[in-house]
């Protein structure tokens, strides 16, 4: 294949042919795109390729080292189950959107310079956003336009940085910085954003339950992700981080425990997820740096799993909230099985993907002897047992009741489900073999008793906390309301004051179109008059006119040399 | 050295200047054409031996019968001299390779003989000004090129009377601009005893105050200008592109303005020294004024034209206005801007004006109103146009972006309110291109072609040397290497080889 080519365009470029399939080629046309990718990817080996010099400045089209490829790889796999899970869609902009998306991720994480990272930045923030709207209501399309703003907001602040950072260090490699100039900092706010910083975080939960039921899989998988990569790129090790990433881990979880949609019930807790990974960002060590790589990985496997599950209820129920749903695990054993084996990985139960990756984690916390991060974290773990782990298996699919008569989920959607949950387990039961792939070489051992014990005892406590709040009916019990969040704030007044300002910015805008508009013509008549037809300038003088112009002009130089 | 490299520098000029009176000996349709692309073809292949000679081992002084310089005639090849040689020679090879059934229509076939040694007789002159080291042998070639090109640009008059008032017009001007040039000669030679360039060039200090030498800077650089269409003596340039035959246009377009902004470099560079030329005399303020007025009004009177070749003559005044520009900022970038805006508006507009040929082969007229529908009848060479149209605008990936690219920094680098305002007027002529590109495109896609038009493209051997100006216009822009390589070490040696 043609040297240096960025692998995620093979997915972006394959994507416009898309329109032109139509039934059983397009699904092996869009499910192979993934394949070739990632086979290429790895054909490609380490190193960086595509070297273009554009005007004094280097871009390099495509750089792969062990951090960059661990989580192109998980991408692939993400972008190869989402597709397979959304083959019901009949509807080709969903597909293009896709693979648009997903490459985009992909080409994102393999630039080596930041001119390309910006570029496929923002085209993951357009892309995805017509996965929300591609659901064709108005709330959708409200929601869309929200997370269009904010990610498109996230994109300009991140051209700013660009801009003053290649001005101030001549410089366009990806490379790590240190915080402190203002151009840092508009970095991290970019990439704050995308990561769902606390604060930053709503456009998460606003967003992603709009979607379509395959659309949420997908945007689960790549932006919140590809921001965590590209903090762990730039960001390693920088202190605030920890702090940020500590409340990030336990911020979300009131809401994710009140929620009483499903697939928001999840989106919270991907959120305090992301807490964890921004901490091992913050920590550095190569230990960590495993580990956020790791668990960005396995978080993947769950969180689209997750979604899968709850997906396909809405997809066959018409709705994803506790109070509606009934029995599900009657009519659906398969799915309800999915969904418990996704609880379980995120709980971290032993032999399960997460419970390798997050000791990975918690073990740099301790080793740098942060025991306020730990401790945070260990919250963080427990109440995500109690919040989602046990919550969505309990509430959403094994609630008492009478058979709801549903259909079990389309085959292909099981199928998906089959793909990760095979990958999150297996890892679990090998990790050695997972551990191979990461950036960094690692002795490690996952089956340690110490630790299978801790999180035995960790799950069984939280199980108990669960138990005893259903029980004396402490635990909030979950209604058919919406959560208030922080998002109100830009919901509202904030809103109003956009839109004031944008009222008057309209009228300050208009009336300078229409004075313009008037200079403008002004400018338009004169030059019609002066260059046009046979104006001054444009009729053919005659040549005793030329010659005295020549005179004229003569004499003026000569005086003028002198 | 081989043998007959060592005489390629009077090889490249002598070719087509032998070859004039040969061809001017043959009847019919086809020999004469056979002989002068085959001698231009020649002339090409010396020159890029001669520019890559240059820019690896270093300038050629090359003694006209043995005469020593400064007494005998010296012909200098330096990086400028030679990469302007190929720019002449090569837009002259391409254009010829386009001209036999084109020309068949506009020259009865009795006058091709005489006429195919008209042209190789300016191609002659105008490598002979480029390549000669001696300031009285830049005006005898001056003469031979502008004679020949009025007889040129006449020959238009089978298809429009009108090509004989405008190459009268021209000769009017032109031959006050060679006055002017050898008048200035004139008193540089009573002045410094010498004829010879680098001769004047090193006595040129001592004897900078005095009034005959002012005078010859005065006349030196109008003559020169009035040969460079500069605004505002530019106005025999659009009569004369419109009405001459095409490939002449064409062949006119590439070469003989970009002759004299090769003539203006080096008199202002290397004959007056860049400390005299900008330092003792305000030539920047000069020269940029009227680069500005030329790119700005002239693009907006391109904008009205109805001839589409007398647009882009218009056009072409405008972007003469940027080479001016790119002088009059006396910084090795702005050099490089002009230098290399030569190479890369030479093929854009040369292309472009093939193009035109073909559809004025095809439709008979060049009137933009005659153009309607032509995207649908004539589709592929339309696209060329609309493909040469986008490096005339100078969008990225061809060279007219290039060019500018490097005009906006050499403006920016001066880091003043001039430069930031030469910027936004450069961008607001851009748009001014946008806006007389489009208009075209417009009429040729958007409008219904007339009842009964055929769809018919021109003959192949029209239409493969127009495709080869436009895959070159994006290989040049795109591979940026010959044309800015050697434009930035002609401009490199000017710098730091001026005196």
């Amino acid at each position: 294949m043609i040297e240096g080519l960025n692998p995620g365009l093979i997915l972006i470029l394959g994507a416009l042919l898309v329109p032109f399939t139509s039934g059983f080629i397009r699904n092996i046309y869009v499910l192979a795109l993934p394949i070739i990718g990632l086979y290429y990817t790895w054909s490609l080996g380490l190193g960086s390729f595509g070297h273009v010099e554009i005007l004094g400045h280097t871009l390099i089209l495509t750089k792969i080292d062990a951090l960059a490829r661990v989580f192109g790889t998980i991408f692939h796999i993400a972008a190869f189950a989402g597709l397979l899970y959304g083959l019901h869609v009949k509807d080709p902009q969903q597909h293009v959107a896709t693979l648009i998306y997903a490459g985009a991720a992909i080409a994102a994480v393999f630039s080596g310079d930041l001119v390309s990272l910006f570029s496929y930045w923002e085209l993951t923030a357009i892309s995805s956003a017509f996965l929300i709207f591609a659901s064709r209501n108005e709330r959708a399309f409200n929601a869309g336009m929200r997370y269009l703003i904010i990610q498109v907001t996230s994109g300009v602040l991140l051209l700013a940085g660009i801009a003053l950072y290649v001005a101030q260090s001549g410089n366009m490699d990806v490379a790590p910085m240190e915080l402190g100039s203002a151009a840092s900092w508009l970095f991290l706010i970019a990439f704050g954003i995308k990561t769902a910083f606390p604060l930053l975080h709503n456009w998460v939960q606003d967003a992603y339950p709009q979607a379509t039921v395959s659309g949420t899989v997908i945007l689960s998988a790549f932006t919140t992700k590809l921001a965590v990569y590209a903090l762990a790129r730039f960001f390693a090790g920088e202190d605030i981080l920890l702090w940020i990433g500590a409340i990030m881990v336990i911020f979300p979880v009131f809401h994710a425990t009140l929620e009483n949609d499903l697939r928001r019930t999840v989106a919270y807790s991907m959120n305090s997820q992301q807490g964890f990974m921004v901490i091992g960002v913050g920590i550095g060590t190569e230990l960590a740096l495993n580990g956020v790589a790791a668990h960005a990985t396995v978080s993947i496997l769950y969180t689209c799993l997750l979604f899968m599950a709850t997906g396909a209820v809405l997809y066959r129920a018409g709705t994803a909230k506790i109070t509606d749903l009934g029995a599900v695990y009657k009519s659906m054993p398969l799915t309800a099985m999915f969904a418990v084996i996704g609880s379980l990985v995120i709980m971290a139960f032993p032999l399960t993907a997460a419970f390798a990756s997050k000791s990975l984690i918690l073990s740099a916390a301790l080793d740098g002897k942060m025991v306020i991060l730990w401790l945070a974290m260990l919250f963080g773990a427990v109440a995500v047992i109690d919040n989602v782990g046990l919550k969505i298996p309990l509430f959403g699919f094994f609630k008492p009741g009478e058979d709801m008569g549903l259909q079990e989920a389309p085959k292909h959607m099981l199928l998906a489900m089959g793909v990760l949950s095979v990958l999150a387990i297996g890892i679990g039961i090998f990790p050695s073999a997972f551990f191979q792939i990461l950036p960094y070489p690692i002795e490690y051992h996952v089956y340690t008793a110490s630790h299978v014990v801790t999180q035995l005892q960790l799950i069984i406590f939280a199980a108990l906390v669960f138990v005893c709040c259903v029980k004396f009916n402490m635990y909030p019990k979950p209604q058919d309301t919406l959560t208030l969040d922080f998002d109100w704030f830009y919901r509202k007044p904030l809103k109003k004051f956009a839109i004031n300002l944008g009222l008057l910015i309209n009228a300050g805008y208009l009336g300078f179109l229409r004075m313009s508009q008037a200079v403008i013509g002004w400018f338009i008549t004169k030059a019609r008059e002066t260059h046009g037809g046979q104006g001054l300038l444009s009729r053919t003088a005659a040549s005793g006119v030329a010659v005295s112009i020549v005179m004229l002009l003569f004499g003026v130089t000569l005086l003028l040399v002198y | 050295m081989n043998a007959l490299f060592s005489q390629a520098p009077i090889l490249a000029i002598v070719i087509p200047l032998m070859g004039a009176p040969i061809s001017a000996l043959f009847r019919g349709a086809v020999l004469p054409w056979a002989i002068a692309t085959m001698l231009s073809a020649a002339s090409f292949w010396f020159s890029i031996d001669l520019l890559v000679h240059v820019n690896t081992v270093g300038p050629i002084s090359y003694e006209l019968g043995g005469w020593e310089p400064p007494w005998g005639i010296e012909y200098v090849v330096d990086p400028l001299s030679a990469f302007v040689m190929m720019v002449i020679s090569g837009i002259s090879t391409g254009v010829l390779l386009y001209a036999r059934e084109s020309i068949l229509k506009e020259v009865s076939t009795d006058r091709l003989g005489m006429f195919f040694a008209a042209y190789l007789l300016a191609l002659a002159g105008m490598m002979g000004i480029t390549i000669t080291g001696d300031a009285f042998n830049i005006f005898v070639f001056l003469e031979i090129t502008s004679l020949s090109s009025y007889v040129l640009i006449s020959m238009g008059e089978r298809t429009d009377r009108r090509a004989l008032f405008a190459a009268f017009q021209y000769l009017v001007m032109g031959t006050i601009g060679a006055t002017f040039i050898l008048i200035g000669v004139g008193l540089l030679y009573a002045m410094t005893g010498t004829l010879n360039i680098a001769d004047i060039a090193s006595k040129f200090d001592a004897i900078a105050h005095t009034t005959p030498v002012r005078a010859a800077v005065g006349f030196l650089i109008v003559g020169v200008a009035i040969k460079l269409a500069m605004f505002p003596f530019h106005i025999w340039l659009p009569n004369g592109y419109t009405y001459a035959p095409s490939i002449i246009t064409a062949f006119f377009a590439g070469t003989a303005t970009k002759v004299s902004v090769y003539l203006m470099i080096r008199f202002i560079y290397t004959m007056f020294g860049e400390d005299f030329s900008f330092g003792e005399i305000p030539l920047t303020s000069m020269l940029m004024t009227l680069g500005v007025i030329a790119f700005l009004s002239m693009s907006v009177v391109a904008i009205f034209q109805d001839n589409l070749k007398r647009l882009l003559a218009y056009s072409s005044v405008a972007q003469l206005g940027y080479m001016t520009v790119g002088i009059a900022l006396a910084s090795e970038m702005g050099l490089i801007a002009s230098i290399t805006h030569v190479f890369n508006h030479a093929i854009v507009k040369t292309g472009l004006f093939l193009t035109v040929g073909a559809i004025f082969y095809m439709v008979g007229s060049t009137y933009i109103k005659d153009l309607a529908g032509i995207g649908q009848r004539m589709p592929i060479t339309s696209f060329a146009f609309v493909l040469g149209g986008l490096g005339l605008i100078g969008v990225p990936l061809t060279p007219g972006f290039v060019s500018k690219w490097y005009l906006v920094q050499a403006a920016l680098e001066r880091g003043d309110m001039v430069g930031y305002g030469l910027t936004i007027a450069m961008l607001i002529s851009s748009l001014f291109a946008v806006i007389y590109v489009w208009r075209v495109v417009e009429v040729m896609y958007f409008r219904p072609a007339p009842e009964g038009a055929e769809c018919k493209e021109a003959p192949l051997s029209m239409m493969i040397p127009c495709w080869i100006f436009v895959i070159a216009i994006f290989y040049f822009g795109i591979e940026t290497s010959v044309n800015i390589g050697f434009a930035e070490a002609a401009a490199s040696f000017l710098m730091g080889g001026a005196k």
